[in-house]
């Protein structure tokens, strides 16, 4: 199986898409030509030509406002957000519009389209190349919202989400694209070439929307994470010890709680951890269904690691990204608790 | 010590208020037939005083003038005037209706009927408008079922769109009416979007763009227009300026600007200004700006000069804040006295029929109403099963929502 990056997995998921579904389009800003600032479209315009991958003009509300009427001709749009952080300004569009339009037209238009964004920090990004925006998507309803881990979960998830007839927002960890990151920042970074998930089948495959995975077993306390944030509890669970049962979401709405439920029944602990702020992050949806769903089984109060109630800082980088220090204090403090 | 004063703050004012006297005499109209009709592949650049003047068809006396005249035989202005009268007597109506409980809301489009009506003869089968709340003639005129407008209207058990949404806003993909939403101006760039995917296609068809004159002002106008200069999309950018948006006058949103149509100059986009109440120079224009872009030419972007008549909607009190016999000054009149005077003038209507016209019209809207009003209304009679608050949201519906239909005990 070829190995790939995230990035080359996602362009790849694209190519395939775009070879066998004439209705895919690709544009965003530098999308086209240049490839993507990331490199995610590299090629994909001199393969499929000028009308099928393009390069947009610097306006997130036309970008997205347009691929929602190319979706509503017909069309499969993945249109790409340069930066998370950068959605604002086409964030009536998604809400008002996107997310509505089957609900408020009875099913008479639809709008099947993707909106890719880099997302999340651990780069030295600052406030506007770091965000973590997951919970502005996931109070809407209408939205899907995806947020893959690894070279194989990010083609696999991102094919469905182009083939998923409702909209469906994919947001990629930008810290990993190129390799896992555990937050030890101090430590070399480690290529996806050294790690079993970025063995990629070629061609078409996909993995289900609203699947939840199980990257380690555990029996003593669940912990549910997505995106950088799987690998900082892989590190986390390693460094104290504890025998922890990690989750990755990979959806986050739909949201797989049949997984969820199942693991904190049976381990009776559970720590949420995200890179997004903490006050009404998806971390306290998560808690709040954990709390509803386990209650009787819970042995200690749901934690949640998370970034801080601020703006994403620059030069604090460290002390702000939740790292494997702070999310394995929260798994002793749960067990112990 | 400073050479300069104190800065100050303009804030603009329209020329008169409640109580005061209407006074146009800023509003310059050119006479019918005075404007050009350049070809449809003209140079931009070379049309530019098209942003700053009215085309216009029909003159004072009634006769079709110009350039622009001459596109529409008897039969078909006939059946405009009565496409105009059906969606004034419709609005009427439904405004009694919302007035006597029957529903929560109504926008009417009194004064407007032509602008929607006559674009909707330009149009061909398969195209695709992305109207405002204010463009229902595009659904009389396009044939769609008046009953099922009212049942809309009621969200009653025969609402296409299941009592989902507030009354006005219908949805027919079949008529070539994009469902309309509640925010202004993001229909105007969709429909771009809508235009560039028949491109990539290498289809035929062509979109309709459709704002108002308050609504250029958010940030969605200039995006369409930017996408719609860039990739020469098969667009038609209409502004329907009806000197209202709500409370405020047009000047707040246009500013210094001459025109709104000169807003589309500096993205390069062919704009023409048109008599809004003339049913003619509407269906010219829009044949026109059609053409354009069914032969690949691009986007063409259309003023229609107009009055807001009527209040912004049933929640609306205009007497508050303009003058209440500001629309009789309008200068360029009533859209169905004008097409009536110049039909009777080409001997192909008359008082009579008029008259005539207006009873059937009326029986036919009553016979309407009675039919949906069987099929229920807001507050009494048969209305959209609970369970249909939870379908539609997703293709399939996910567990989250299951469940929390399961609680909702529908």
């Amino acid at each position: 199986m070829p190995r790939m990056t995230m990035i080359e997995a996602i362009r790849d998921a694209m190519d395939v898409m775009m070879a066998r579904d004439e209705r895919v389009v690709v544009f965003g800003e530098d999308v086209g030509y240049f490839g993507g600032v990331f490199r995610c479209t590299a090629g994909l315009q001199q393969k499929y030509g000028k009308t099928r991958c393009f390069d947009a003009p610097i306006s997130e509300a036309g970008i997205v406002g347009t691929a929602i009427g190319m979706a509503t001709y017909g069309l499969h749009p993945c249109i790409e957000i340069q930066f998370a952080d950068y959605m604002y300004p086409a964030y009536d569009q998604i809400v008002s519009e996107a997310a509505r339009l089957r609900y408020r037209s009875n099913g008479e238009f639809t709008c099947p389209m993707v909106i890719r964004m880099p997302t999340g920090g651990g780069i030295f990004g600052g406030q506007t190349h770091s965000q973590s925006p997951e919970a502005l998507f996931t109070h809407v309803s209408g939205l899907k919202t995806v947020v893959p881990s690894n070279p194989y979960d990010a083609k696999g998830l991102l094919i469905a989400a182009i083939e998923d007839p409702d909209p469906v927002i994919f947001l990629e960890p930008k810290r990993l694209y190129n390799g896992p990151f555990d937050g030890h920042h101090d430590r070399p970074v480690t290529p996806w070439s050294k790690h079993e998930l970025s063995e990629v089948p070629s061609g078409h495959f996909s993995l289900p929307l609203g699947k939840a995975s199980i990257v380690r077993e555990g029996a003593a306390v669940t912990v549910l994470a997505y995106g950088t944030m799987v690998y900082v509890a892989q590190a986390a669970a390693a460094e104290t010890g504890i025998d922890a049962e990690i989750i990755d979401l990979r959806t986050l709405l739909p949201l797989d709680m049949e997984t969820i439920a199942a693991s904190v029944r049976k381990t009776g602990r559970c720590v949420v951890v995200h890179e997004a702020t903490l006050t009404s992050g998806f971390g306290a949806e998560l808690a709040a269904l954990v709390q509803e769903a386990c209650f009787f089984q819970l042995e200690a109060p749901v934690a949640r690691v998370t970034g801080w109630d601020t703006p994403y800082p620059h030069a604090q980088e460290w002390d702000y990204f939740p790292g494997p220090a702070r999310v394995g204090r929260a798994l002793v403090e749960t067990m112990e608790a | 010590m400073t050479d300069y004063g104190p800065l100050t703050l303009h804030v603009p004012e329209p020329a008169v208020r409640p109580g005061g006297t209407p006074d146009f005499s800023n509003v310059k109209i050119p006479k019918a037939g005075a404007v050009p009709r350049p070809d449809v592949d003209v140079d931009p650049e070379t049309i530019r005083d098209l942003a700053f003047s009215i085309i216009r068809v029909l003159n004072r006396a009634g006769e079709a003038v110009g350039p622009w005249a001459g596109l529409l035989s008897d039969e078909e202005l006939v059946e405009g005037m009565r496409n105009m009268m059906t969606l004034r007597t419709f609005d009427a109506r439904m405004l009694i209706a919302q007035r006597q409980g029957k529903t929560s809301f109504y926008m009417q489009h009194l004064g407007e009927e032509a602008i929607s009506s006559a674009f909707r003869k330009a149009l061909q089968p398969g195209d695709m408008n992305f109207p405002t709340y204010r463009q229902a003639g595009l659904l009389i005129a396009g044939g769609y079922s008046m009953v099922d407008m009212m049942c809309q209207v009621y969200s009653n058990s025969r609402d296409p769109l299941k009592g989902r949404q507030l009354p006005v806003m219908y949805s027919s993909k079949e008529h070539g009416f994009f469902t309309i939403s509640g925010n202004l101006a993001t229909q105007y760039v969709q429909a771009v979007g809508w235009a560039m995917a028949s491109a990539i296609r290498n289809d035929t068809k062509i979109a309709a763009a459709w704002i108002g004159d308050g609504s250029t002002a958010e940030s969605d106008f200039h995006a369409a227009l930017v996408f719609a200069s860039t990739y020469k999309a098969p667009v038609i950018l209409n502004i329907v300026n009806n000197q209202w948006a709500i409370s405020t006058f047009q000047g707040i949103a246009r500013g210094g600007a001459g025109t709104f149509a000169a807003r589309g100059l500096g993205f390069g986009i062919p704009s023409l200004r048109v008599d809004g109440n003339d049913y003619l120079a509407v269906y010219a224009v829009a044949k026109w700006a059609a053409e354009r872009a069914r032969r690949n030419l691009g986007p063409t972007l259309v003023e229609y000069v107009t009055y807001r008549v009527g209040a912004h909607s049933t929640s609306d009190d205009p007497s508050a804040y303009r003058p209440k016999t500001e629309s009789d000054a309008w200068p360029l009149g009533d859209p169905i006295i004008r097409l009536k005077n110049h039909l009777i003038l080409r001997g192909a209507w008359s008082e009579e029929r008029h008259k005539q016209a207006e009873a059937e019209i009326l029986d036919t809207v009553i016979a309407a109403q009675k039919e949906a009003e069987s099929y229920g209304t807001l507050h009494a009679g048969a209305k959209p099963s609970a369970r249909e608050m939870f379908d539609g949201v997703y293709a399939e519906m996910p567990p989250h929502l299951r469940r929390q239909r399961q609680q909702a005990g529908v």
